[in-house]
């Protein structure tokens, strides 16, 4: 390493490289204070709030039309599906409070009355929850079925090939 | 008995590992080879241990010994022998102990490549491998042990978790995200050992470069293997959610890219060696704090399999690798002056500079958007998800500068560029790039990143296939060789550089095609009867069929969809959804048809019990298969380049490559210039 000082020239590149060395780090500052406000600014844009019916209520008017999750069970005969429209229609709830939804496109095959669910969406004024993806809540535990719901039993026709053509 | 085997194996491992790491310590500090030789000695031992415990919990579940905790957890007599086998990777503990048999084969493989070199740095990198095996060991005989025994034994299991026993995917990512993440500890071992022995000189560089690349190229082919799961698996038709798991496996790969390009900064110039240092340890740290997140159960996904104390060790290992690290380098900063500097604003340095600015912004954003929920959650108490588009808003921007710095790096010289150079090397790349912005805002992109890429990708592309050109040309010219064999030769003969370029070439034809995936992504869902027909982008299909099939293991409701052209059948597709025995949801197996211009890609979302009809959503992707086409290439490009040099080399002699290459003979060091350039067969393993 010492032979790199030996051709060292003297002062004024010194100086020179010291004032370059000043700009490098205010730049450096600049970039960093400049990231630092987007990442800020981004990131309070594009937070996604996870609530329950209840806490979404309680939000008031500040629930209105963010992007928000919402958790709950789906209230068992609240379910109306219109297989045609694609619309579906059903209740969200948390034992305390209840919320409507709407969402478009068919849910997927396990939703079902009483299910945990994670829906994607928007709170709109009227009190009606856009939804624009509905997820099954997962749960890493995966259990078996429960009894009525044996998937050789329920698709017991389609199984011995009686489909329809 | 394969309980107690696989379980002593590991007990033995643990308890040589501790020795082995003051045995090393000693015999670097000292000189003495018979200690090194003692400590390389427990390396061999510790892989010969970890191989003896993978093989025995293989063979555990394979025969179903469900007296084996693990077994008991993972397995099920149901489950095929395939899915079985590679089960043992498929929860927490077997996993770890897949984890320490790739870490085991890597220091062995390490030490045995490096067991005739003097001094103290291998020894020291030995150490530091087997600091990181005690840790490992040590969650094997604590929190993550797979070998407790289980009493009374159970009959039969409940078999993998659903979505990890539904593709074949699953035999190839994880293997291939274990070697790259846990082959980032060989370069981090030999920062640490190149520190402790205060040689940070070219040695350090050769040898961790050529490791770097290593596991990039497996963490590579990772990322993209598990993009093609998720496309394959998950129903969504898309391939990247910015989710917590996903970005546990980026941010190492980001700032192991940043080294790859930063490491000839200071073979070449000398320059960057405290930064390179940091990088390789910040790398090692990101490999960590992944499997922290995956692993401990922190975020919810289909990788976070437990609850337990196992976190707290992560944690505490993170903690101390991070102090340990930081002093070093604090202490050994004082000899690690840079011995170049920055010649002019127009170089290839300042290329790589710029590069490693954004792979560093790149990395803190991504870390930030994935650590931010866990915070507020355990600051504030409140549950928030940091969405897609502020990865996307905040990362696009500097994935489209990276594009154009892949295009301008190679072409530019070291040190300075001369002064009608850039005229003559970019006239003709910015004018393909015009042409294609044009292009693609003509034939209708209104997505500006999109454009973006396309440009700056056709751009890259354009510098990029030029350098393969220029360096055939002067090779044709100088012998006579005909296109093919001037090709062959050139790469052959400057394997690290145009390995880099190939691998440029991958980078970008991904990029473009993720581009132009998103952007011309159509979907639509139906709910049709057997004989309808739906159409989508010109694509037709029609329901023929509802059918179901047991299985041993599942339930496969499937359905059978004609595509048409007009009335003609030209192909069948069978979107399913499978019913695994163990689990109240079905798991969605998507149909895929590619072709080189994209995929149609098929989804059964619900179907009626009398198969009287069915809910299908039909997606149209261009260019998808070129997103993993784009993978292979850029590991084709990392092997290449650590493709190793023959002993004779091709062509009768060394043809110097015009300006811009590597291989240029370094300039005449100017007056005052720090130090001459070491002659590059000094530091590469590429002959001239």
């Amino acid at each position: 390493m010492a032979d790199a000082n030996v051709n060292e020239p003297i002062t004024p590149r010194k100086r020179r490289s010291s004032g370059k060395r000043a700009g490098l780090i205010i730049g450096l500052v600049v970039i960093l204070s400049g990231f630092g406000y987007l990442v800020y600014g981004g990131l309070g844009e594009n937070l996604v709030y996870f609530l329950t019916p209840q806490e979404l209520l309680a939000k008031g008017t500040r629930a209105f039309d963010v992007p928000l999750r919402l958790g709950g069970q789906v209230v068992p005969g609240s379910v109306q599906w219109n297989a045609q429209t694609l619309d579906l229609r059903f209740k969200v709830t948390d034992g305390v409070k209840t919320i409507d939804v709407r969402s478009h496109g068919s849910p997927p095959q396990m939703f079902r009355d009483g299910i945990g669910v994670v829906v994607e969406g928007r709170f709109a004024k009227g009190g009606l929850f856009e939804s624009t993806n509905l997820m099954i809540r997962h749960s890493n535990e995966y259990r078996p079925p429960k009894d009525g719901h044996m998937p050789a039993e329920m698709y017991k026709s389609l199984i011995k090939g009686s489909s329809a053509t | 008995m394969t309980r107690e085997l696989g379980s002593s194996a590991i007990m033995v491992a643990m308890g040589l590992a501790v020795l082995g790491v003051p045995l090393a310590v000693n015999g670097a500090h000292t000189g003495r080879r018979d200690l090194v030789r003692g400590a390389y000695a427990v390396v061999y031992t510790n892989w010969a241990l970890l191989a003896v415990a993978n093989l025995a919990m293989v063979w555990a579940l394979v025969s179903h010994d469900f007296s084996v905790s693990y077994v008991s957890q993972v397995g099920s007599r149901a489950t095929p022998l395939f899915y079985t086998i590679i089960s043992l990777w498929g929860a927490l503990e077997g996993s770890i102990l897949f984890w320490g048999f790739i870490l085991a084969s890597y220091s062995a493989a390490v030490v045995w490549i490096n067991r005739k070199r003097e001094g103290a740095m291998v020894p020291y990198a030995a150490a530091t491998l087997l600091g990181i095996a005690v840790f490992f060991n040590l969650l094997l005989v604590g929190p993550a042990d797979p070998f407790k025994l289980v009493s009374p034994v159970p009959a039969d299991g409940p078999g993998p978790n659903p979505l990890l026993q539904n593709h074949i995917l699953m035999g190839v990512h994880p293997p291939l995200l274990y070697l790259g993440y846990v082959g980032m500890s060989v370069p981090f071992a030999f920062a640490i050992g190149a520190l402790l022995a205060g040689s940070t000189d070219d040695e350090w560089i050769k040898t961790t470069r050529k490791w770097t690349i290593v596991a990039w190229g497996f963490l590579s082919a990772a990322i993209i293997a598990g993009m093609w799961w998720s496309y394959e698996v998950l129903g969504w038709g898309g391939y990247w959610a910015w989710d917590p798991v996903e970005n546990a496996s980026f941010m190492p790969w980001l700032t192991a890219t940043a080294f790859v390009h930063s490491v000839m900064v200071e073979e070449r110039r000398g320059m960057l060696r405290v930064w390179n240092l940091s990088l390789v340890t910040a790398t090692f740290l990101l490999t960590i704090l992944g499997t922290f997140l995956t692993r401990s159960g922190v975020l919810s996904s289909v990788h976070a399999f437990s609850n337990g104390p196992i976190g707290y060790y992560f944690l505490t290992f993170i903690a101390l690798v991070l102090v340990l690290s930081l002093m070093l380098l604090a202490g050994r900063s004082s000899e690690l002056h840079s011995k170049g500097r920055f010649d002019a604003p127009v170089s290839r340095e300042t290329v790589f500079l710029l590069n490693n600015l954004l792979f560093t912004v790149f990395t803190f954003t991504v870390l930030i958007g994935t650590l931010f929920p866990l915070a507020a959650d355990s600051i504030r108490h409140v549950k928030v998800s940091v969405g897609g588009p502020f990865f996307n808003k905040m990362t696009l921007p500097i994935c489209m500068a990276l594009l154009f710095l892949m295009g301008v790096g190679p072409a530019l010289p070291w040190r300075r560029a001369p002064k009608d150079f850039l005229k003559r090397e970019f006239g003709v790349p910015t004018a393909v790039a015009i042409v294609v912005a044009a292009l693609s805002v003509a034939i209708g992109t209104r997505d500006w990143f999109a454009v973006g890429a396309f440009a700056f990708g056709a751009f890259a592309l354009t510098t990029n296939l030029r350098q393969f050109w220029i360096g055939a040309a002067a090779r044709m010219k100088a012998h006579g060789e005909n296109p093919f064999v001037a090709l062959a030769r050139l790469v052959g003969a400057n394997r690290r550089r145009y390995g880099g370029y190939v691998a440029h070439i991958g980078a970008i034809a991904t990029a473009v095609s993720i581009a132009a995936s998103s952007a011309f992504k159509a979907e639509r869902e139906a709910t049709i009867k057997p004989g309808q027909t739906m159409s989508l982008r010109g694509h037709t299909i029609r329901l023929d069929s509802l059918w179901g099939q047991e299985q041993s293991q599942r339930v496969v409701i499937g359905s059978t969809v004609a595509v048409l052209d007009g009335q003609r059948e030209i192909g069948r597709m069978n979107p399913r959804l499978n019913f695994y025995r163990t689990s109240d949801q079905p798991i969605a197996t998507p149909a895929v048809r590619s072709r080189a211009s994209g995929d149609l890609y098929l989804n059964l979302m619900a179907f009626e019990q009398d198969g009287s009809g069915a809910t299908i959503r039909m997606i149209v992707e261009p260019l998808v298969p070129w997103i993993w086409v784009g993978g292979l290439i850029v590991v084709l490009g990392a092997a290449i380049s650590l493709w190793p040099a023959r002993r004779r080399v091709w062509g009768t002699a060394p043809v110097p490559v015009p300006e811009g290459g590597d291989e240029l003979p370094a300039l005449p060091p100017r007056l005052g210039a720090p130090r001459p350039i070491p002659a590059r067969s000094a530091v590469s393993g590429d002959a001239p």
